[in-house]
């Protein structure tokens, strides 16, 4: 691998370039990652501090159901598999690996965000909406902070196999999947977080 | 069914001449300034060569621009505050109501601290780093145009609540629980917070490219330890900024939760927790703090060593003391409120964190004073800045050392000496610092030097002025006068409110000598033309480069062997060579993306406040749309030919000013 931090960022050779510029492009991604950390962070605090105030409404124990979302934690675990799958394929350059992982993915994270949305309707339809308590609030904030950086995801997917399609595996999109990957990876991160802090530690 | 939500044509304050005057005269000098682009058709240049370019150094410039023009908008309101408390005390009145006095201190620090200061700092950024660690741009152009046009879009939206609607009523800060729905129903509180939202995510994206370009694009062997400072500051900075917009960014959105959707984080019933939110914002506001003051330390460093003539003293200490400044500065933020109640032990850890920064600082300001000791001084209008900022912040600093203790600061808590604190620190520390750093590298930007005449005198008037505004708040909350009181009975106070009032205007009269010297300069323009590049005998590399630099900076990366790299070239004969050979260089091309992404988000932020929920869906929609189809675009680059970057280059060599150089004998600066 080329060591790009001394390597000027256009050189005249444009593989070097677009090589440097790619690592450059992953690095930013990453700090783009940390950034949203924090912000995860900041919604764990609020729940940390305001996820006992039920203000006489429902507790924890009352509202989840483990197995239900064992289940739903599965299927992005499964998806987090499927998208190590993608890069694979990427790397092997097997477009149509490459796309059907893709698919697989979407669907498993679809998956997610449906039996997610269900639960929320559910809760709001029995009045303990976000509304209800301090700890409603942040309960519905922090999750759904998380499924709605898991439809961006989506959109991203659904984005990744239109450049796939109409592309192929080039070195542009090829680096475009592996920021994808990380994002979805990133958000399997802040899930356990959440099943943790949330789920097990509200019911157990 | 409204298609316009709350909004309707009662909305604009027709009733109230002040805001009404201030509209029209903005309308109308806006419609003058089109109708000037519109006569010399000009509209082609500013499209090509402005509005959709994504050249660090043009962002750069607009992004002073805007600094500059809401700096005139926060201090009318500053002029406005002064006023009224000079005059409504006892029986008088004045002439401004508390409902909209309350809205102009909050505009005033609004704008001040995310309008104008982020701004200025991040267009001196844009102009200088990429320069000065030898790149030929940023790490992410098109993101860097982005981020521009989000803090204008913020910026607009702070400006449009003065025709359409109000503004917030709660402070810059926002107050829990004032500013929930139930005491705010008003739209003021949802400009105020869509306005810094939107803002604050144009500074994230800046902050991750700035990180990432200093982290990655430096020139060979510009390693660490050998960055010039403001490069330092300017990393450290961004670091912070990654750290702390975040923060706010959360606790805005949990308001508006609390404010749309009726959700309890910062309610007083159902399970909120008001000083949740003074925790988060001060989470965020006092690394803010930093965040504007260590660029403009910065510049402090690089205004110094040139100006003395000397390598900056004790180069390592002040990149230790910035380091250092940088990770107490995620430690102190219970100090904004000691008096919440917190025990004993949690105020005293705060308090002692607290005195600590000053000991970095103070390390800063020995190392200013000692490379300025035996050097040779030129006393330029940056170098004035800089010596009126060393005396200035001192006192600050000390102010706030004595506020760092929990029982005085219980005493001071609120008052107006707190306000003279915070202005002692920020107005010195940043503004003096953003003006130096204007007049510094304005050539470098431009193409030719500010009048240094009309500088002084108005650097003089800033000065001067600062001391009669802010030195008896000072007093005025030694007597106990609070902060944002419209109006008062104790009629000790009116002296001093009088004094403060006139340190105003003589700030004022600062303000229009500043637009007198662009005025002057621009006319003089061909005397103090730059054509070497290196107006001032600078000593790091953006002084390399031509004045203005061509759109790719370097046409031959520069190598880096020590601190101040540049003046080593110049020791060693090595400054304005030719090079040898050019090369095609890759530079990326315009693009409107980044306008529009700020138009929608405007609009979608416009929508928000007034509850268009049409506007806001298709607004978003828009947005997300153009950022999807600029990201499946590989074709965002162009080249520039070799013969092209030889023509350009040789231009510039064969310039009077330039040819002179080429002999051993180095640049003389002024």
């Amino acid at each position: 691998m080329i060591k790009t931090d001394t390597l000027p960022f256009y050189s005249n050779s444009e593989e070097l370039s677009h090589i440097g510029n790619e690592e450059i492009r992953t690095f930013g991604f990453w700090i783009y990652l940390m950034s949203d950390i924090i912000l995860f962070s900041v919604l764990f605090a609020t729940y940390a501090i305001l996820g006992r105030n039920y203000a006489d409404g429902p507790t924890p124990k009352e509202l989840f159901s483990l197995p239900y979302v064992f289940v739903e934690t599965m299927f992005l675990l499964l998806s987090n598999a499927s998208c190590s799958s993608v890069l694979l394929a990427a790397e092997a350059s097997k477009k149509i690996n490459v796309l059907s992982w893709l698919v697989v993915t979407f669907l498993l994270g679809v998956g997610f965000i449906t039996m997610e949305v269900n639960e929320f309707y559910h809760m709001i339809m029995e009045n303990n909406g976000p509304e209800r308590s301090g700890f409603l609030s942040s309960f519905f904030t922090l999750v759904g902070t998380h499924g709605f950086h898991v439809v961006s995801g989506l959109i991203w997917i659904g984005v990744m196999i239109g450049q796939v399609v109409a592309k192929g595996i080039t070195m542009p999109v090829r680096s475009r999947l592996m920021r994808l990957s990380m994002f979805w990876h990133f958000l399997d991160i802040v899930w356990v977080g959440v099943f943790t802090m949330v789920y097990l530690m509200g019911v157990l | 069914l409204k298609i316009f939500g709350k909004l309707s044509i009662s909305e604009i304050p027709f009733d109230q001449p002040l805001t009404m005057g201030a509209v029209g005269g903005a309308l109308f000098l806006g419609m003058i300034i089109l109708g000037m682009i519109t006569y010399y058709r000009k509209w082609p240049y500013l499209w090509k060569e402005w509005l959709t370019s994504v050249d660090h150094k043009k962002i750069g410039i607009m992004y002073i621009i805007l600094a500059l023009i809401m700096l005139l908008r926060g201090f009318a309101d500053a002029l406005m505050m002064r006023s009224q408390q000079a005059i409504a005390a006892g029986n008088s009145l004045g002439y401004l109501t508390p409902d909209h006095f309350n809205q102009v201190f909050s505009a005033h620090g609004t704008i001040m601290i995310l309008f104008m200061a982020m701004p200025f700092l991040t267009g001196l950024m844009n102009i200088v780093v990429p320069q000065q660690i030898g790149a030929r741009d940023v790490a992410f152009p098109f993101l860097n145009s982005v981020s521009l046009w989000l803090t204008a879009a913020g910026a607009m939206l702070v400006m449009g609540s003065l025709g359409i609607g109000e503004f917030s009523k709660t402070g810059w800060t926002g107050i829990a629980p004032l500013f929930e729905k139930e005491y705010s129903p008003g739209t003021g509180v949802d400009y105020w917070l869509w306005a810094v939202q939107i803002g604050g995510a144009g500074s994230i994206l800046t902050g991750i490219n700035f990180l990432v370009t200093i982290i990655k694009m430096r020139a060979p062997g510009l390693t660490l330890m050998r960055m010039p400072l403001f490069v330092w500051t300017s990393l450290t900075t961004t670091i912070l900024v990654i750290f702390s917009f975040p923060v706010l960014s959360v606790a805005l959105v949990l308001l508006a939760l609390d404010r749309y959707l009726g959700m309890h984080f910062f309610t007083n019933d159902l399970g909120g927790n008001m000083m949740l939110y003074n925790n988060f914002f001060w989470m965020w506001g006092h690394p803010e703090v930093y965040i504007v003051i260590l660029p403009a330390f910065g510049i402090f460093s690089e205004v110094v060593a040139t100006f003395s003539g000397k390598r900056l003293f004790g180069y390592k200490s002040l990149v230790y003391a910035t380091l250092a400044i940088m990770i107490l500065s995620f430690m102190v933020w219970l100090h904004h409120f000691f008096t919440m109640g917190s025990s004993p032990g949690v105020n005293t850890f705060f308090g002692i964190t607290t005195m600590m920064i000053a000991i970095p600082t103070g390390v800063k300001v020995f190392d200013w004073l000692l490379t300025m000791y035996r050097g040779r001084i030129r006393f330029t209008t940056p170098m004035y800045w800089t010596m009126g900022f060393l005396f200035t912040f001192v006192i600050g600093g000390m102010t706030g050392v004595l506020m760092s203790i929990p029982p005085a600061d219980y005493v001071v808590h609120n008052s107006l000496f707190l306000v003279a604190h915070f202005h002692n620190m920020l107005i010195p520390g940043a503004l003096f610092g953003f003006l130096a750093g204007y007049s510094y590298w304005f050539p470098k930007a431009i193409g030719f030097r500010l009048d240094e005449k009309w500088g002084k005198r108005a650097f003089w008037c800033w000065l001067v002025g600062f001391y009669l505004a802010f030195a008896p708040l000072y007093i005025l909350g030694f007597m106990g006068m609070p902060r944002r009181i419209v109006h008062y009975w104790n009629l000790s106070w009116q002296p001093y409110l009088v004094v403060a009032a006139g340190g105003t205007i003589l700030i004022l009269i600062g303000i229009i000598f500043l637009g007198l010297q662009l005025f002057v300069s621009i006319l003089k323009r061909h005397g103090n033309r730059d054509l070497t590049g290196d107006p001032w005998n600078g000593r790091t590399l953006e002084w390399t480069t031509s004045s203005p630099a061509a759109v790719y900076n370097f046409a031959v990366i520069p190598e880096v062997h020590g601190i101040d790299a540049f003046t080593e070239l110049k020791e060693e004969g090595k400054a304005f060579q030719t090079p040898d050979h050019y090369e095609d260089i890759l530079v990326p091309k315009n693009t409107v993306c980044g306008l529009i992404i700020g138009l929608t988000t405007f609009l979608f932020g416009f929508a928000m406040v007034w509850c268009i929920w049409w506007l806001a869906i298709f607004s978003i929609l828009g947005a997300i749309f153009v950022i999807i189809l600029r990201s499946v675009n590989d074709n965002i680059e162009s080249i520039i030919p070799a013969e092209q970057v030889k023509q350009i280059e040789e231009k510039r060599y064969t310039q009077t000013g330039f040819a002179n150089l080429q002999t051993p004998k180095n640049g003389l600066g002024l």
